[in-house]
């Protein structure tokens, strides 16, 4: 068995590095998607926390609580509950996105969205209050005071942006069942690693988990570098 | 003191106990497809075979690419799927032997109930799959190496016809999850019958092409080479190939109906 591992993983590797079609393609898909989803969630996220962080008005406590459980659901339930919106007969079936890349960004933003709030709203929480209004009263714009504030909390901000992408990059049970794992169309990394895996081949399996586990490495090796350069100002 | 560790091992040990076989040589390993186990045939025939024989067969339900993947590394103790062409390399390449074909299904060509591409009437199944692909209509392949696949892929190659045009979608899911979205998008697909009877409530198509004997799919149940992993429960596995072609269990499988529709033919002959 350890000859077919080696043998197994000189494949993997082999189709990374002769840029395999098949590979790449659902790499590229796995991320377009990923990026048009963050991308979309990410202001009004980040607005949102801000808000139920400075904002003192009813009905604060639970929508930060609400965002909290949201957080927690399992990506499979709103798998779940996107594709009985988008399915034939749902109340969004006109725009006929069930299997699409549309109904993919759709879920991942639902998933998304609430880390990216309540990640950025503790974040917020965590900045002196006296900052900000200093900053105000000194005559700043709202919009410059908040300038402000995220770059005083880059990197809060960034482990935000990066839990919420990574997320969404390796949650499978919301692409499965909306997206459909249509090959060159909505077949994402985490689609394909179950696909290979159910039929027994794992070359693409492991070279796509390398893709991802890549990936995750950088980005945190990236982070913790940054977290690294910020505490000693922070003391 | 019964503290919240314990409890979990003494769970944990309990389950071990009543998981565990009576003795090894009981249990019989059977990797098949996914048509075997979802149309309930399985269900019906195997608890007859356990109460005869006492044997007791776990059913690995898997595509038929990966039910043969599994019996070529020896991890289960026979294999019965329904792709003629992999079985055979399977039993040259010296992993299986004495192949029996047991009984066979057929494919259809579902598509949408108002047949946009026009394919009722056409004499041949590669005919059907070029009104299709010329049409511009949406083809829903399951994608995944099953048999169904395997045989989708001959037919399209024996139409002459290149999977590059823009309708054809490989979705890797197993049958009943591709026929909802063959249902979802109204497009066509392949399905063996069973399946499509089993989720005929659930979907809005409709049978465009009945296949006959081009289209039959036939299951052959083979056992594996003992030369090869000898430590595989062959007795069992022998037991229960022979059990199949017999009477008994012939008859069971031709009197096995879901919703009014007989969903096999017993096809054993010497």
């Amino acid at each position: 068995m350890n000859e077919g591992w080696l043998a197994l993983i000189q494949q993997a590797l082999g189709l990374l590095f002769s840029l395999d079609p098949d590979v790449w393609s659902i790499v590229s898909v796995s991320f377009s998607v990923s990026f048009a989803a963050l991308a979309i969630t990410l202001l009004p996220s980040m607005i949102l926390g801000f808000i139920l962080a400075f904002g003192r008005f009813r009905g604060r406590w639970f929508i930060t609580n609400m965002i909290q459980t949201l957080q927690s659901i399992p990506t499979v339930v709103i798998g779940l509950l996107v594709y009985l919106m988008l399915t034939r007969m749902g109340p969004l079936g006109d725009l006929r996105w069930l299997f699409t890349q549309k109904g993919m960004i759709l879920g991942q933003m639902l998933i998304c969205a609430p880390v990216l709030v309540s990640m950025s709203q503790a974040a917020f929480t965590s900045v002196d209050r006296r900052a900000w209004e200093t900053s105000r009263t000194l005559g700043a714009s709202w919009f410059r005071s908040i300038w402000t504030l995220c770059r005083e909390l880059k990197v809060p901000l960034l482990l935000a942006i990066v839990a919420g992408f990574s997320r969404i990059l390796t949650e499978i049970g919301c692409s499965m069942m909306v997206g459909g794992n249509i090959a060159d169309v909505t077949r994402n990394i985490p689609t394909a690693i179950a696909l290979e895996t159910s039929k027994g081949d794992f070359a693409q399996a492991i070279a796509l988990g390398l893709v991802l586990l890549i990936l995750s490495l950088v980005l945190n090796f990236t982070l913790g570098t940054l977290r690294g350069k910020a505490e000693p100002r922070s003391h | 003191m019964l503290n919240l560790k314990s409890i979990f091992s003494l769970a944990l040990a309990a389950t071990l106990v009543t998981a565990m076989p009576a003795t090894a040589e009981e249990i019989i390993k059977l990797a098949t497809t996914t048509s075997t186990e979802n149309s309930g045939l399985l269900k019906n025939l195997l608890p007859k075979f356990e109460a005869e024989t006492g044997y007791k067969v776990q059913v690995i339900a898997t595509g038929t690419g990966k039910a043969l993947k599994l019996a070529r590394q020896g991890d289960v103790d026979l294999v019965m799927t329904h792709a003629p062409a992999a079985e055979a390399k399977f039993v040259n390449e010296g992993f299986g032997i004495l192949p029996r074909g047991i009984m066979e299904n057929d494919f259809v060509i579902l598509g949408p109930k108002n047949d946009p591409a026009k394919i009722r009437g056409s004499k041949t199944a590669e005919e059907a799959f070029a009104k299709i692909a010329k049409s511009g209509a949406t083809f829903i392949s399951r994608g995944d190496n099953s048999g169904t696949n395997m045989k989708e892929l001959i037919i399209w190659k024996n139409a002459d016809i290149a999977l590059t045009f823009n309708g054809y979608k490989a979705v890797g899911q197993g049958m009943g999850k591709t026929l909802l979205m063959a249902s979802e998008l109204q497009g066509y697909t392949l399905s063996d019958r069973g399946t499509f009877v089993a989720y005929k409530a659930k979907l809005d198509l409709a049978i465009d092409y009945d296949g006959g004997k081009a289209l039959a799919n036939p299951y052959q149940i083979v056992l594996i080479n003992p030369e090869k992993y000898p430590e595989l429960n062959h007795k069992g596995a022998r037991a229960f190939s022979d059990w199949l072609i017999g009477a008994e269990a012939q008859g069971m499988i031709n009197s096995y109906k879901v919703q009014g529709e007989q969903l096999f033919k017993a096809t054993y002959s010497e």
